[in-house]
């Protein structure tokens, strides 16, 4: 009978022993060597049962279907958009994924999205080259036209969007700042000069304390003494329900240079995942991941 | 930043606030260390918000130059260690590096800090040569005035090793120090849109349109200056970075003291 | 004639330097670490995976590990080190990654690149030794899957006697034979990933100058992975801090 020798959320480092036994299992960022299983990098110890596996606590972003980044466009190509990720594989975002409008051939693309522009879109592919695919077509993509860009760590992302989107909300509604973030750690933000420098800090704040207890209350408190301190008035946005980047729901944002021939809109519901009630065209793809825990 | 952004920043700009939430004119921390590295023979950490650099001297015997036989030489050199920003590459000095060192130098040079005649230890065959080095650690903007504040502790900070008139013996040091006559302070003002800031971030650093470095001696004369970017500037403009170079250099001379 | 005394005072001839180390002091770089070692002080500074250039070094199969090892020019004991690479510092960049790649798995970053940058302000002695454990420590700060952490540390024999951790007076000494040794070792799997020798030495006192720096290294492994849990323990919040 073997033995786990560490602790949930204990935090290891690289080489670690976390169980002796054949009977336990590696998983995420663990490994056996022999008859131990020991941690693959500096993480928190998840134990569940027999499997042994770490919640990583530093490393790069690594592009994965249908994660929602923001991405910034690096070269307009023929027939598309090659973008930096924030990692260390661009992505190609095709003409055809580009908008849910049609697109036709020869236009120039440089009006829709032009080099140095930040849009929010969705991985749907990526090879074993990581040759990355991204598209634009779903509810809530849109170029971030702009405001201001900050980089967290990607590790992170889950903690400061928060249990249904709940802390990311939290800062939105107590700053009235606009904010989407990226799963690949890149983070949008704009509202007023004041309110902005306040939201950076709360979000920095739940990036530095991410994985201790009472998060949301701290940050909540946080918010509400340095809006008080320096915040400015502003006013409250109803419609930008979905703006943090991982659910299928949410108003889409109508950018001015180009506009729908419909209004399209996506109420937030217990609805499963496809629209039934109204028309259902072909290139739509509307399956998209669920929040991340 | 696209122009959209670029705009977003002078707006906030505008209302006197940056993204950090500094004022316009406001220095991050400054921290400053000396006789960091004990093999050098003088040396100084300096940091500035987060961006660190490192100075160190070595002191050399070596032939004077053939028209200043009497005195001794200064060389500044500068390392942007990839060590220190994801941009920086290695491999031979870039012309920011260049720039870096040549604008420290000038700064030590130009201003007599040092009292190169008193370097001199045999007329014509043997001077002191003093060689500063400025390494890089963690760029977050602003690389020059913390490279310059670092240059100069550095130099504050340095002994003489022992010499016996044919060897140096590197491990012995003398307590005697360099023969300094002033002490210059340096700082860059940028030029961002219509808007005059100090110490810039990362992000300000890269959207600005020109910085103008000014380097002051205690007594408020300008022993050093050197114009970068590549956006010309009014004799007005000109003046009133000057004017808030000065300001800062005032208090950053509390470092120096 | 026999080395009785350590030049600097150490009472053990297997006695290491007092060693220290700190990780995350670069925070540009995505992983980084200082490690200590008597008066030989490395920083190490990883950036990656990230794009690799020239493209023809890409390997479409794996990652790949880039060291580059660089004395400051005021970090010598002597006269100033003319910056920038010289055929030694190429040779120690070259067997830095061979000590570190293998605790490294970098088959999900194909066509990319992990870079390690060693850098040293101030050298006594151990300086190649004094950047693996840095750059060990700096890539698990980065996240970079790895198997275990690589100590390193320089071994040998000064006269007659054994000795661990040799500082530059020892590794200088001229009253009779010296063997320099610098060795590297992955714990979990009890294995030597850099091994050296300037000098000369028995294979009799080889073997036993190994076993006795395989002891000494599990101080330093110690140090290196406190260095780690170090930056990720919970932050005290204290009391004017709440929210």
């Amino acid at each position: 009978m073997g033995e786990i020798k560490v602790t949930e959320k204990q935090i290891v480092v690289p080489g670690e022993v976390l169980a002796v036994g054949m009977e336990f299992l590696p998983s995420y960022k663990t490994y056996r060597s022999g008859e131990d299983i020991r941690a693959e990098g500096v993480g928190i110890v998840r134990i569940e049962g027999k499997v042994l596996k770490l919640v990583p606590l530093s490393g790069r972003y690594m592009p994965k279907r249908n994660d929602v980044i923001i991405a910034q466009v690096v070269d307009v190509l023929m027939s598309g958009w090659r973008l930096d990720t924030n990692s260390a594989y661009q992505a190609v975002l095709p003409l055809k994924d580009a908008s849910s409008r049609y697109i036709e051939k020869g236009a120039d693309l440089t009006r829709f999205y032009a080099l140095g522009d930040y849009v929010s879109c969705v991985v749907t592919n990526v090879t074993s080259q990581k040759l990355v695919d991204v598209s634009m077509r779903g509810p809530g993509m849109r170029k971030l036209v702009g405001g201001r860009i900050i980089e967290v760590n990607t590790n992170k992302v889950p903690r400061i969007i928060g249990k249904q989107g709940s802390m990311i909300s939290m800062i939105k509604e107590l700053t009235g700042c606009r904010i989407v973030v990226g799963q690949n750690g890149l983070v949008w933000i704009e509202g007023e000069p004041e309110n902005e420098v306040i939201a950076v800090e709360a979000i920095k704040k739940a990036e530095a304390e991410a994985h201790f207890e009472g998060l949301t209350d701290r940050i909540k408190a946080f918010l509400e003494k340095r809006m008080k301190e320096g915040g400015v008035p502003f006013v409250k946005r109803e419609e930008e329900k979905e703006e943090y980047g991982h659910q299928g729901y949410g108003e889409r944002e109508h950018s001015g240079e180009y506009h729908e021939h419909h209004e399209r809109r996506f109420e937030r519901s217990d609805r499963p995942r496809e629209y039934h009630d109204r028309p259902r065209r072909h290139f739509d793809r509307p399956h998209y991941s669920r929040p991340r825990e | 930043m696209n122009d959209e952004q670029i705009k977003h920043l002078y707006n906030s700009l505008g209302k006197g606030i940056r993204y950090d939430g500094r004022k316009l004119t406001d220095f991050r921390k400054v921290v400053t260390e000396t006789d960091i590295s004990k093999s050098a023979e003088g040396s100084a950490r300096v940091k500035i918000g987060e961006t660190e650099v490192i100075a160190g001297v070595k002191l050399i015997v070596d032939k004077p130059y053939p028209d200043t036989p009497e005195e001794g030489t200064l060389m500044v050199g500068a390392e942007l260690l990839p060590l220190s920003s994801p941009e920086f590459e290695s491999g031979p000095p870039g012309n920011q590096s260049i720039e870096l060192a040549r604008v420290v130098d000038r700064g030590v040079r130009e201003s007599k800090m040092i009292d190169v005649k008193k370097l001199c230890i045999e007329k014509g065959e043997k001077v002191w040569m003093v060689a500063i080095d400025i390494c890089t650690i963690n760029d977050a903007g602003n690389l020059l005035d913390a490279s310059a504040l670092a240059a100069v502790l550095a130099l504050q900070n340095t002994t003489f090793p022992e010499y016996d008139g044919t060897e140096i013996d590197y491990k012995k040091h003398t307590k005697k120090k360099l023969p300094i006559m002033k002490v210059p302070v340096t700082t860059t003002v940028f030029k961002l849109g219509d808007y005059f800031v100090v110490d810039p971030s990362t992000d300000e650093e890269k959207e600005a349109d020109a910085r103008l470095t000014v380097a002051f001696t205690k007594d408020g004369e300008i022993c050093a200056m050197q114009k970068g970017g590549d956006t010309p500037l009014s004799i007005a403009e000109i003046e009133k970075m000057i004017d808030l170079s000065m300001e800062k250099c005032k208090e950053l001379r509390k470092f120096v003291d | 004639m026999a080395y009785t005394k350590r030049f600097d005072g150490r009472k053990g001839f297997d006695e290491l330097r007092p060693i220290s180390a700190k990780a995350g002091i670069i925070p540009r770089a995505h992983g980084s670490a200082m490690f200590q070692i008597g008066k030989t002080i490395a920083y190490a500074a990883v950036y990656g995976p990230r794009e690799l250039h020239p493209k023809f070094m890409q390997n479409p199969k794996t990652g790949i590990l880039r060291c580059n090892y660089n004395m400051m020019p005021f970090s010598g004991s002597g006269e100033r080190v003319r910056p920038g690479p010289s055929r030694r510092s190429k040779e120690i960049s070259m067997v830095t990654e061979n000590a570190l790649r293998p605790v490294l798995d970098l088959k999900e970053f194909p066509n990319a690149v992990i870079d390690v940058f060693i850098e040293l302000p101030q050298t006594d002695a151990g300086s190649r030794c004094a950047g693996i454990c840095a750059a060990s420590i700096a890539l698990a700060d980065a996240g970079v899957p790895m198997k275990d952490l690589v100590c390193a540390v320089a071994v040998g024999k000064v006269d007659d006697k054994i000795v661990v951790d040799l500082n530059y007076d020892e590794e200088a000494y001229e009253k009779g034979p010296v063997a320099d040794v610098p060795m590297a070792y992955i714990p979990s799997a009890d294995k030597i990933s850099l091994l050296q020798m300037d000098g000369e030495i028995s294979k009799k006192d080889l073997i036993k100058a190994l076993e006795t720096g395989k002891k000494r290294l599990m101080d330093i492994y110690e140090v290196q992975r406190n260095a780690l849990k170090e930056k990720y323990k919970p932050i005290e919040l204290d009391n004017n801090n709440q929210g």
